[in-house]
């Protein structure tokens, strides 16, 4: 029979509604993330480099990127004879047929792809964060303390603790209570998403509550664990660990990539980040007018303007004249000549023409949702076209390919939003 | 596909001075994320041929670990696949390869078991983008034994690098002279054949037999009134990295947009093995004009009309022109480079200083490297 020790089920079928029109098509698991990566690639290179061979990625809310992304798994030597990557979305069954409700049930409903593989443990990891992590440390501490569940958790600020769900935890490291975002949290200790499970635990856990509606981890399967006295643990994590949920926090943690000595270091070599680059390895050219300034810029890119504190993923052009700044531009865009960009997260495959100015004005409160396009950002989705000589303020964001007609004046206002259907 | 690949790729070359201390010419960085064979290679895959042999002797170490894995280049298949060919000793035989005729006799047994009726002769140091299957149906249209690809190079070329060509009117080859001192003729050949497999085999068995090694002496000019040798001219970039000065120019070739968007952005595309290097990182007081960088690099001075390979650390205040910096090296704080090739895996200390002046330097310096 085959037999894994440990196997990996990542969930990376949520949209991340958060982040806008950068999600409108794409899950956030397959958001591009640091010039060339996409976040999904933090949870499988830290998998292979864990020595994790067996991933299940679960998919559901537009998965065509992340299956294009992770194919059969070649750039993270996931391509195995027995184990390797697979994809799982949601399947037709006889009788009874439903989507990944939660994220307990989807795993419910792939207990056959685990047992394919005989496993001791099962490692639960979300798609969603950008982290370096040894899931096999883990999985040593798990065995130390014997746990039926161990818990990565991290340290935060207290003032921010009402924020996370807390595990609060003896000295021994043994869990005694659960809160969730609690007004007056007792331990600061923050659940990180990440899981390590005893499969049998697991297994008959999850048949338990197989009913339950929306069976989700943190809300059921570790409560109904904890009260049948399983030993569980919490194993603390005290390195870079990044939520980029909204779009002000993507922004961020983008940008903390161009700092002098980063906090989060790509730079190391025996824990390398590996992705699906479309097998663009060509170097990148800089023209002989181009100015650079505290940047990372990906494979292929064609740099003749000016780049000033960005971020710039693989195979991007910015024609002469163009001013880019404090903006985080992701795969295959081109920006015209002679434009501005401020503070602007434009997605994949966007084209923007000559003498635009993107984040031109005053700071007004974006119209159609002020909770998620704020901090002065303008977002553009993927495959975006943006018209010659328009101008557009902030807190906006651009979805689709959009005429000259689309801004009266041609200007689009700061809170305005245009989003077009994708043909 | 109808042929196999023989990429001829054991070579070794004076005129590279250093820079083959310790590679194969084959294996020779080349644009910043390549190797020269990932051309030839590139034009295999493309080309649809399936099967490809790499014959190896001189320094072949880095070149058999770029190809430990021939998936790079779409081979790796159960049809067909990746083959590379070190010299070993047998029971008939002791002796390294004697030239490029031996080195395909020696493996003979790789071409007697396939079946496809042609082989594509290649070699690992060029860089070109060609279409194999066109010189194939060209072949068998002119009824040739071989066909040489060639090119017509600008008159003012040191053709005593080359072998010379001169053809009739219906392109059937009369003359060809291996490096002359005086050249008749601007057409070259670029090292290029096609033949169909049994007259290779045939060839090649007669040649040992008389103790000649050399396929261009031995086979090509000796059979040239003999067989029917058709030249096939190609067109598009090409070119030979067999000399420093060649291979410093190949590089900088790079830096022009149309050779760039002719390789880089234009399919058939060039495969080669991923590094998986973060992006390039450009930290205050990097400024960087007319120049190639590739991934993993880290720029804090100033780089003008140079080509940066993976994974260079270039130091604060440092100045670096019309130099190429081959993969990971570390250039200390205020070190000046021009005109120069630096070698991969250096550790330059602060304050070097190198210039090139009549012709390009090479330097080569290992130093300890402090690590933060």
């Amino acid at each position: 029979m085959m037999k894994k020790e440990m196997i990996a089920m990542l969930l990376a079928g949520g949209q991340g509604s958060r982040l806008g029109v950068l999600t409108a098509n794409m899950a956030k698991p397959a958001v591009a993330f640091g010039g060339k990566y996409r976040i999904i690639d933090f949870p499988l290179s830290n998998c292979i480099n864990s020595g994790i061979d067996t991933v299940g990625v679960l998919t559901q809310y537009q998965p065509l990127k992340l299956n294009s992304h992770i194919g059969i798994g070649i750039p993270w030597d996931l391509d195995r004879n027995v184990g390797g990557v697979s994809v799982l979305p949601p399947y037709e069954k006889n009788g009874n047929s439903e989507w990944y409700t939660g994220t307990a049930n989807a795993i419910y409903q792939n207990i056959n792809y685990i047992e394919t593989f005989n496993p001791d443990y099962v490692l639960i990891l979300s798609g969603d964060h950008i982290y370096k992590m040894d899931y096999e440390i883990m999985l040593d501490y798990h065995k130390e303390n014997s746990a039926g569940i161990t818990i990565a958790a991290m340290p935060v600020p207290m003032s921010e603790a009402s924020r996370f769900g807390i595990v609060v935890a003896d000295e021994t490291g043994k869990i005694t209570e659960f809160e969730e975002k609690p007004a007056n949290p007792k331990s600061n200790l923050a659940s990180m998403g990440i899981y390590i499970f005893d499969w049998k635990i697991l297994r008959e856990s999850l048949l338990a509550l197989k009913d339950v509606e929306e069976c989700d981890f943190g809300k059921h399967i570790i409560p109904y664990c904890f009260e049948k006295n399983i030993r569980i643990f919490a194993y603390e994590f005290n390195g870079y660990w990044k939520d980029v949920g909204t779009l002000s926090s993507y922004w961020d943690a983008n940008m903390e990539l161009i700092d002098l000595v980063p906090e989060f270091n790509l730079y190391e070599e025996f824990w390398k980040i590996y992705t699906n680059n479309n097998n663009v390895i060509q170097p990148q050219y800089i023209g002989q007018e181009a100015k650079i300034e505290r940047s990372i810029i990906g494979d292929g890119s064609n740099i003749y303007g000016s780049v000033i504190n960005c971020v710039i993923g693989s195979g991007v052009t910015v024609k002469a004249g163009s001013i880019v700044r404090d903006s985080i531009l992701m795969s295959n865009t081109v920006i015209g000549e002679n434009s501005r960009i401020e503070k602007a997260i434009i997605a994949d495959d966007t084209k923007i023409g000559n003498d635009v100015i993107v984040g031109f004005g005053d700071e007004k409160a974006n119209k159609l949702n002020d909770k998620i396009y704020n901090c002065g950002l303008v977002t553009i989705a993927e495959k975006t076209v943006i018209p010659n000589g328009v101008k557009i303020g902030k807190n906006t964001a651009i979805s689709g390919v959009t005429q000259p007609e689309d801004y009266p004046a041609g200007i689009l206002d700061s809170g305005e939003v245009i989003i077009k259907e994708v043909k | 596909m109808n042929a196999i690949g023989l990429i001829l790729a054991g070579g070794n070359s004076f005129a590279m001075r250093e820079l083959t201390d310790k590679r194969a010419t084959a294996a020779m960085p080349v644009a910043g994320g390549y190797r020269s064979i990932d051309f030839v290679l590139s034009n295999m895959t493309n080309s649809g041929v399936k099967t490809v042999a790499v014959l190896t002797q001189y320094n072949a170490r880095s070149l058999n670990e770029h190809l430990s894995s021939s998936k790079w280049w779409n081979f790796g298949r159960k049809q067909g696949g990746l083959f590379v060919f070190n010299p070993t000793i047998t029971k008939e035989n002791t002796m390294w390869y004697r030239g490029t005729a031996d080195c395909m006799y020696q493996n003979l047994d790789f071409l007697l078991r396939r079946h496809e009726p042609y082989v594509i002769v290649a070699n690992g140091n060029c860089l070109y983008k060609m279409d194999y299957g066109k010189v194939i149906d060209y072949h068998i249209s002119k009824g040739a034994d071989i066909t040489v690809v060639c090119k017509e190079l600008p008159g003012n070329t040191d053709f005593s690098r080359f072998g010379v060509i001169k053809t009739n009117e219906t392109k059937r080859i009369i003359e060809f002279e291996e490096k002359p001192m005086m050249a008749h003729s601007r057409t070259v050949s670029i090292g290029v054949y096609v033949i169909r497999r049994r007259l290779l085999i045939e060839l090649l068995q007669r040649s040992i037999v008389e103790g000649r090694y050399d396929f261009v002496n031995d086979i090509i000019i000796r059979y040239k009134n003999l067989k029917k040798i058709y030249a096939y001219e190609m067109e598009g970039y090409w070119s030979n990295i067999s000399t420093v000065e060649a291979y410093y120019q190949a590089n900088m070739d790079f830096l022009k947009e149309d050779v760039r968007s002719y390789f880089f952005n234009e399919s058939p595309y060039i495969f080669s093995k991923s590094d998986d290097m973060p992006p390039a990182k450009y930290n205050p007081g990097a400024v960087v004009r007319n120049s190639l960088v590739a991934s993993g690099c880290i720029i804090n001075g100033t780089v003008e009309n140079s080509v940066l390979f993976k994974k260079v650390f270039v130091g604060t205040n440092c100045v670096i022109k019309n130099s190429i910096v081959l993969n990971d090296v570390y250039l200390g704080d205020n070190s000046h480079f021009e005109n120069c090739i630096v070698e991969s895996r250096g550790t330059m200390i602060e304050n070097a200083y190198h210039i090139g002046s009549d012709e390009i330097k090479v330097v080569i310096e290992k130093n300890d490297r402090y690590i933060l």
